[in-house]
């Protein structure tokens, strides 16, 4: 059978579907996309588990697609988290260094890092996520690494992003439910930036934007680090839910004159065409005016983008941003969405495709799965780092046993 | 702990008293009446004859009319203060030739919270300072006492010069599900001996920045609100990271967030010879980093007894917008009986036991007067299905609740 370490599972509760992707790191720590299970999701409402049973059933499903496709047993899985608790800030760490010579040590460092952590969340929420971004000696910016660095005054920037402790729990038992452990949590959205942004991106600067169903999660990589992350609890969902009650239509109807006949931006051409809604023997039950539809569907993706650029206002992130705005989610289907979110957001707009990953075509190229496959780009990045370690304490057994070899 | 003779002296000049008031107060007091403690003189008032007979404290006074036929109080506040009032002068004369007047009380049941106050205004005549530290009742003992003691705390800060309040609802984040009930008393009451302390500390110990007793008082007084306090020790190298980082997880703090929303805060470091201008400063400046609005008090002072430990006391009084409800007081009287003095901390399990028996009294008299609740309503306004979300948590933002279709909040009409 497989080696376990080399497979990492991705797993996205989400409000449309559940998703679990399986990844394989080869020999030379290049990722390759083996297996992908996806079941319609019923016990999901933006984001976050409301029926605990039918989220069960459904996850179950998926993983268990997910584990024939790829032939492999799925133990371990990196849970995406998402929902409109999820808040992140940035918060600054400080530390005098007081040894006499003022060289910065490593206990220096790992001192502000751990003050920087010490934040004021709200009682009831927890820590998904604390990413380093820069340190700061004696105020001078963009030191990555100051060991052994003179100064008196030690600072360093992290991003830190918050949930509700409960909600973000109830997924986890959820998946432990399953006799699944759960590796890490990992913010859906950060997850999608991992996915789509290459190195040149992230340092100059780049928002992602992940339209889902029940959210759409953003992510600021500004300098190459994680500047701002948000989620607003609007997708998908309340597109069709907007298309339902403007058109007097059924919710699932909705969805699939969503599907169908959606854009982002209403189509001159199409003014004053109708659609008949007909029922199973032919006979027209209603008439369906195409310009309402688009028009209902274009002023909600359109307050979703100027919901971002109002909180992108807010924290002065917009002149960083040059590398411009990438979408992906099942939102980034909508016809003429980068058209409609160019002038909001000011910037050019541009559909997000996975970079640097291999495998079943299929699964790369739709935007539904980046944020699935960024779990598992995320579950890579861990294990490399992990096993960086452990190949290092090989590393000074060998030298240690060769040594004694040659005494 | 503390046996440096300075600080007897000092002690002994300011004189200081402690008035442990009620079942509870006189527990604690109990508990504070030892070693570190010495120079102070005790006292202890109580309607229950039991707790008073085991008690340490050097005044005991009893208070007894054929009107309690030796029940005590039966959790009824009034009664307490009537009979406090009925022997003021006897309360007035064991607070007298003191200058600092420490009240430790449990409110939410009789003697406590009807007594204290009087007590506070007894001292307050003759000249002393008085500070009062109270326990407030968890939630779980019902609304009544809940009201009494909040009835008793405004009244006390109308009379005392500070009132220092731990609600003892915040130590359930102290405690796990095994904790006994016993044991729950103990932490909270652990905690309110802390803050003495703390305040004890400032007064007796030689410092190098000096606090006033009256930069306490106006620290606490003005406020007319609860003061959250913290006391918190740490030895070792990291002592001064160690103390920050355990001010920052603190329960009476809301870990920390007390900080943030305090209006002025007041800062005590004692520590050994060899505590460094370095650490002050770190803990300062961390403490002020997480303040909103910095009024900030601080004092330091040296205790060879310390070793390389570094204490913190740290006192945060936020303005509430609580209503003040100063209730009259009428001078009655008040006996008064003296014994020798003893020393050493004694587990009273008589007046623990009383403890218990008040709750129990408190919660028959619940049952009696509770009420059914008023829940105020939201109309529906503007009728809009929210479809799919109806049964979901609303995402508001800024006021609109985005679960609305678009096209109705914004008004576009579709013909």
């Amino acid at each position: 059978m497989f080696d376990d370490s080399n497979i990492i599972v991705g797993l996205e509760i989400g409000t449309s579907k559940v998703c679990a992707v399986v990844g394989e790191v080869n020999a030379d720590g290049a990722l390759n996309i083996i297996g992908l299970g996806q079941a319609r999701s019923r016990g999901v409402r933006k984001g976050e588990v409301v029926d605990t049973a039918q989220a069960e059933e459904d996850v179950r499903n998926a993983i268990v697609e997910a584990e024939q496709m790829a032939d492999v047993e799925i133990r371990n899985v990196y849970l995406g988290v998402t929902g409109g608790h999820i808040r992140g800030f940035n918060n600054r760490g400080v530390h005098p260094v007081i040894s006499a010579d003022r060289e910065i040590s490593e206990d220096d460092v790992r001192d502000v890092v751990t003050n920087a952590k010490v934040v004021n969340l709200p009682a009831d929420s927890t820590h998904v996520h604390t990413i380093r971004q820069h340190f700061f000696v004696d105020g001078h910016e963009r030191v990555t690494n100051p060991v052994g660095m003179l100064g008196s005054r030690l600072e360093v920037d992290m991003h830190v992003v918050h949930g509700h402790r409960n909600r973000i729990q109830n997924s986890i038992r959820l998946v432990k439910g399953l006799q699944l452990e759960v590796d890490e949590i990992v913010f859906n959205g950060l997850a999608s930036s991992l996915a789509l942004l290459n190195a040149e991106q992230k340092e100059m600067g780049a928002l992602v934007i992940d339209i889902g169903a029940g959210t759409t999660d953003y992510v600021v990589y500004a300098d190459g680090v994680v500047k701002h992350t948000g989620v607003i609890a609007v997708g998908g969902d309340h597109i069709s839910n907007d298309l339902g009650h403007g058109l007097k239509v059924a919710l699932s109807r909705a969805e699939k004159l969503k599907v169908e006949y959606g854009s982002a931006i209403v189509d001159e051409t199409r003014k004053g065409q109708t659609i008949s809604i007909n029922n199973e023997i032919g006979l027209t039950l209603k008439t369906v005016n195409v310009e309402h539809l688009q028009r209902i569907m274009s002023l909600r993706v359109e307050e979703i983008f100027q919901l971002i650029a109002q909180d992108l206002e807010q924290t002065n992130l917009f002149d960083y941003l040059r590398a411009g705005v990438i979408l992906c989610g099942g939102g980034a289907r909508i016809p003429r969405i980068a058209e409609l979110a160019q002038p909001i957001l000011q910037m050019p707009v541009c559909l997000g495709q996975t970079n640097s990953i291999s495998g079943i075509k299929s699964a790369l190229d739709q935007p539904e799965f980046i944020t699935a496959i960024g779990l598992v780009k995320f579950g890579s990045l861990k294990q490399r780092k992990r096993d960086g370690k452990s190949s290092l304490a090989a590393g000074i057994k060998n030298t240690l046993t060769s040594f004694l070899r040659r005494s | 702990m503390n046996d440096n003779s300075s600080a007897n002296e000092t002690a002994q000049t300011r004189s200081i008293k402690i008035i442990g008031v009620g079942g509870a107060g006189v527990t604690l007091a109990d508990a504070m009446n030892c070693e570190e403690f010495s120079g102070a003189q005790f006292a202890a008032i109580d309607t229950d004859a039991q707790s008073l007979a085991a008690s340490t404290a050097t005044v005991k006074i009893h208070l007894e009319t054929k009107l309690l036929r030796g029940l005590g109080t039966g959790g009824d506040p009034e009664r307490g203060r009537a009979i406090a009032e009925e022997q003021f002068p006897a309360i007035k004369s064991a607070c007298e030739n003191s200058s600092v007047v420490f009240i430790v009380a449990g409110l939410g049941g009789g003697a406590g919270s009807g007594i204290s106050s009087v007590v506070a205004r007894a001292a307050k005549e003759t000249g002393a300072l008085v500070l009062a530290f109270v326990t407030q009742p968890f939630a779980c003992e019902g609304n009544r006492r809940a009201e009494q003691a909040q009835q008793s705390l405004e009244q006390l800060k109308s009379v005392a010069d500070g009132v220092i309040c731990l609600p003892s609802q915040k130590t359930f984040k102290l405690i796990d599900e095994n904790t006994s009930v016993l044991d729950t008393f103990r932490i909270t009451g652990g905690l309110l001996i802390e803050g003495v302390r703390g305040i004890w500390q400032l007064l007796t110990r030689p410092s190098l920045i000096q606090i006033h007793f009256e930069d306490l008082c106006a620290l606490i007084r003005d406020q007319h609100s609860e003061s959250a306090f913290a006391f918190v020790e740490a030895s070792g190298p990291a002592r001064s990271r160690e103390i920050v980082e355990k001010i920052l997880k603190h329960p009476l703090l809301d870990e920390g967030r007390a900080l943030g929303e305090a209006n002025a805060i007041l800062v005590s470091m004692t520590g050994s010879k060899d505590l460094t201008m370095a650490e002050v400063n770190r803990v300062m400046e961390q403490i002020s980093r997480h303040c909103e609005r910095p009024q900030i008090i601080m004092g330091a002072a040296i205790d060879a007894a310390m070793k390389n430990k570094l204490s913190v006391t740290l006192i945060a009084a936020k303005n509430s917008v609580a209503k003040t409800e100063a209730a009259a007081n009428s001078p009655e009287e008040m006996a008064l009986r003296e014994t020798a003095p003893r020393y050493g901390v004694r587990q009273n399990p008589s007046s623990s036991s009383l403890e218990q028996r008040e709750h129990l009294v408190a919660r028959h008299g619940r049952s009696r007067r509770d009420k059914s609740k008023l829940l105020q309503t939201q109309l529906p306004l503007a009728i809009v299905s929210k479809g799919r979300f109806d049964k979901s948590e609303p995402t508001i933002y800024k006021g609109e609740d985005l679960d609305i279709p678009t096209y109705v909040r914004r008004g576009v009409p579709l013909n």
